[in-house]
């Protein structure tokens, strides 16, 4: 055999190996091609958008999550302008009056959610423990249901469709420096105290803020509101009034509008009191700097939120968006976030992932039998000590109000605009 | 002759494109826009000036409660003017020392970068970089106590008007240095050569050779210095603890709650105003001829 010959005998034999992987290739495509792994675009604010999360739920299930992490304002301004551009959405219920007009979002049919029936009753029923919650404002059970998949209005009575399925809530109060303060805080109405004149501080985010300063309104007893997250332009020019006299005599020594501006401000003590969120609270903590999440006599302003899905979505990623939801109220994510101060949508399956120590500090209020540590290992809370606040009865039954949209949103924001003027 | 204008049609072509799509036709829909309606979720393109009316209703009326537009404008024009005066200062003598004190070109270049280091890192870490030191709690307030010279923390070292107008200087003096610098750089040596022979004094060279002939650099300087103090927004709200109004804030919020006829307006307005401010500089100085 020839030096040529053998090379192209070689070469020969190569293409016929390389036609096989061929043939092989293309008849296995669309095999290939179906088992091709799906993403989820998941928009929400970063809160929610845990890294644990995703790597759990893909090594579960195979379907990965590609976090699209935006302000609350921007999740709004996305679901209204863009539903194209997620799979996913994770928003406050507050929002859905803006968002679910359009058209947008389509009812998630609850016979596909395993344990939809297992939803705490906080959100079907506006019950904590079988006692109702305040539900001013946009209580969630006002905005649950829809009549049908495409409804473009609310239902009143419970139906098949959700509008979101819950994912995490809370309920807000102040924020304090007990070792700056050094006495006892009961009531909305120190915030304005002007024995906190230059130290005191609110939140910048307009409806939030003002739901805040309406409780200092009530607790001063200046005005009894009929619903706080709902209010009239006289409601609201009160309201802005007490604000803007606080602020011209000196009450504020900053407005803050993230997580971080208020964990600087406290943690620096240019601030010892401020409207605050209770991780925001755990963030400074975890310095070694006294802070507590203070309970009120008047109550807790509470916020709640959930995933949706885009009317847009459909074929297998509709089902992917299903699957994940499933595997959220499933309990890992629940424990997760119950770790982290949150409290999740279904309480049973998480109590199931969750240690006996860790369930009766987080959820019944009780001393820590062990240290309590954060899902990523940081010492959160000493053995002993006990959360703020309590059980989740005594913290979620004592809600006053829900974050909400106004009926005269845009006066609000305007006046609201006044009062960061003065 | 013909061929010849359709080329220089052509080479302008590009520009011209860019400048339609990144500015004319944004500009355009955001006048539209500004005089359309809207509701929390959709904007109704019906023709209404209300979003204008809604800008400037309550103004006029009381004589010392200024509406929110005008205290707010007021607020933003006080900080523009301040800024300006002070960057304007500063940097003149700055350059004054780069141009006409520093003699080898070596060390020029060098202050030159030297110049130009804090601009390595972000606006926004500059901006944060103060309150610690500012803070009640800050090392400004540390030394005073420490040394006895005041009792209580000073309070008006941060988020105050104070704060603000600090880091406007020390975000933009560097406008006005760059600028200066470079018509400074311009001017015949023989001229100032020429006054020191005539019995001037450094003063009198300053005022009366230095000064007219670097009022190009002045000028271009404190166009970028009005123009970037009128828009910010990010360091008023820092530095003030969001506490202070400006009108770029006030834009973004209302674009935030989706009320873009009304951000739309306010828009217009703020563009409206600095480009006065503008055509007013621009009347001190014929800046084509000068460049």
């Amino acid at each position: 055999m020839s030096d040529q010959q053998r090379a192209a005998g070689t070469s020969r034999r190569q293409i016929l190996k390389m036609a096989g992987a061929a043939g092989v290739g293309l008849a296995g495509f669309p095999y290939v091609h179906a088992q091709e792994k799906i993403t989820l675009r998941y928009l929400g604010t970063a809160v929610n958008q845990d890294r644990r999360i995703a790597e759990k739920f893909e090594a579960d299930t195979g379907i990965k999550i590609q976090y699209i992490a935006v302000t609350t304002d921007d999740v709004t301004k996305r679901a209204v302008t863009a539903p194209n551009s997620f799979d996913l959405i994770d928003t406050e219920y507050f929002s859905l009056k803006k968002i679910l007009p359009t058209g947008n979002l389509l009812g998630i049919d609850t016979k596909r959610i395993k344990n939809a029936d297992k939803i705490t009753t906080l959100f079907t029923k506006g019950e904590v423990g079988g006692k109702k919650v305040g539900d001013q404002g946009t209580a969630p059970k006002k905005v649950m249901y829809l009549d049908k998949p495409d409804a473009k209005t609310f239902s009143a009575a419970p139906t098949q469709y959700m509008t979101l399925i819950p994912t995490v809530y809370n309920a807000d109060t102040l924020g304090i420096r007990p070792d700056l303060i050094k006495r006892p805080i009961e009531s909305w109405k120190e915030l304005l105290n002007p024995e906190f004149k230059g130290k005191a501080a609110i939140l910048n985010i307009p409806s939030i803020g003002i739901m805040d300063a309406a409780m200092v309104v009530e607790a001063m007893g200046l005005y009894k509101y009929p619903d706080k997250g709902n209010m009239t332009k006289k409601e609201i020019d009160l309201t802005i009034k007490t604000l803007i006299e606080a602020k011209r005599a000196g009450q504020f020594r900053a407005l803050w509008k993230d997580f971080n501006e208020s964990v600087n401000l406290m943690a620096s003590g240019e601030v010892v009191i401020q409207s605050m969120w209770s991780p925001a609270v755990t963030a400074v903590r975890t310095k070694g700097i006294p802070c507590v999440f203070q309970p009120l006599k008047e109550g807790y302003r509470a916020w709640a939120a959930g995933f949706g899905i885009p009317r847009t979505l459909t074929g297998r990623k509709a089902d992917a968006a299903y699957e994940f939801i499933n595997w959220f109220l499933d309990g890992w994510a629940g424990a997760y976030l119950n770790r982290q101060g949150y409290y999740s949508a279904v309480l049973e399956t998480a109590k199931a992932k969750m240690e006996a120590y860790e369930w009766a500090y987080w959820m019944e209020g009780k001393p820590a039998a062990k240290d309590i540590k954060s899902p990523t290992g940081d010492l959160l809370a000493k053995a002993g000590s006990v959360r703020d606040g309590g059980s989740y009865e005594a913290r979620m039954g004592g809600i006053a109000c829900w974050n909400s949209i106004m009926d005269e949103n845009q006066y609000m924001v305007q006046k609201w605009n006044e009062f960061v003027a003065a | 002759m013909m061929n010849r204008r359709l080329v220089a049609w052509l080479q302008a072509a590009p520009l011209a494109a860019v400048f339609a799509i990144f500015f004319l036709i944004p500009l355009v829909l955001i006048v539209t826009v500004s005089f359309w309606q809207a509701t929390d979720y959709e904007l109704i393109p019906a023709f209404t000036p209300q979003a204008y009316l809604d800008l400037f209703s309550g103004c006029g009326g009381g004589a010392d409660d200024l509406c929110v537009t005008l205290s707010t404008y007021g607020s933003t024009l006080k900080f523009a003017l301040l800024t300006w005066a002070i960057t304007g200062v500063v940097g003149f003598t700055v350059a004054y020392f780069l141009a006409f004190h520093v003699r080898s070109t070596l060390v020029q270049t060098v202050l030159f970068i030297v110049c130009t280091v804090p601009f390595w890192t972000s606006n926004v870490i500059r901006m944060i970089s103060w309150i610690p030191l500012l803070g009640r709690n800050g090392l400004v307030n540390d030394a005073l106590l420490g040394l006895g010279l005041v009792k209580q923390p000073v309070e008006w070292l941060l988020y105050s008007d104070f704060s603000v107008v600090l880091a406007f200087v020390h975000l933009y003096t560097m406008f006005m240095i760059v600028p200066i610098f470079n018509s400074m750089m311009r001017i015949d040596r023989s001229l100032i050569e020429a006054a020191r022979d005539g019995g001037a004094s450094p003063w009198q060279t300053v005022r009366h050779v230095v000064l007219p002939l670097s009022r190009t650099g002045i000028l271009i300087g404190s166009i970028f210095v009005v123009a970037l103090v009128m828009g910010d927004f990010v360091t008023v709200g820092v530095m003030g603890g969001q506490q202070i109004a400006s009108v770029g804030k006030t834009i973004q919020v209302q674009a935030s709650y989706l009320q873009f006829p009304a951000a739309a307006a306010n828009a217009v307005v703020l563009l409206a105003v600095v480009l006065m401010m503008i055509v007013a500089l621009m009347r001190l100085v014929d800046l084509r001829k000068e460049l």
